[in-house]
């Protein structure tokens, strides 16, 4: 059984897009937020979220089971999945 | 303004500060329509990686080119986004790692 997978991303941006190839190419199921898409009300709320997994609220942040990865770091995702 | 417009553009006024397109155009390009698409929608080309708050005093470290190109070319060869390099970067003289954000988390993203 798949850990739990969960994205924080913005659609304009690169590194996000990124993580999002990696993921569909390891056939990992995960979901995804473009935090820019969001109203503002539902941004506040988002960002609260990601910045009590990531201080400093950067995109992408990568939530795979217990792991937090900010960023697109290619082998630290690969190894939270066990790839 | 065209995607390719805005490539030559920036490319003949950035190259001679000695600041560099990343050698991946494909790359570039997608940058480049992020900066457009922000440009629309908050009428500033606001960095595509990170969050605007839509207002461009708050976010005036952050529209392109960002006021952290140049230590973060200086350290890493790169931009946060891997859209501006040095020329070390591109020729592979130097290892490519993540470069990590240098703005300040309180500034980072103020909605």
């Amino acid at each position: 059984m798949q850990q739990p997978v969960k994205i924080y991303t913005l659609s304009t941006c690169s590194h996000c897009r990124s993580t999002k190839k990696l993921l569909d190419e390891c056939n990992v199921k995960y979901e995804f937020t473009d935090v820019d898409l969001l109203s503002d009300e539902e941004k506040k709320i988002i960002i609260e979220d990601v910045r009590k997994l990531n201080p400093q609220c950067t995109f992408p942040t990568i939530v795979i089971g217990n792991n937090v990865i900010v960023g697109f770091d290619e082998t630290k995702i690969r190894k939270a999945l066990g790839l | 303004m065209e995607v390719n417009e805005l490539y030559e553009m920036l490319r003949k006024m950035q190259e001679p500060k000695g600041y560099f397109f990343s050698r991946d155009k494909d790359w570039v390009l997608e940058i480049l329509r992020g900066l457009l698409t922000n440009k629309e929608r908050y009428s500033y080309m606001s960095c595509p990686c990170r969050l605007a708050s839509r207002d461009r005093e708050k976010d005036k470290d952050i529209i392109c080119p960002c006021v952290y190109r140049a230590p973060d070319v200086k350290e890493y060869g790169s931009c946060y986004c891997n859209l501006y390099v040095s020329k070390e970067w591109n020729d592979d003289k130097i290892p490519h790692v993540y470069v990590p954000e240098r703005r300040s988390s309180e500034k980072n993203p103020i909605i």
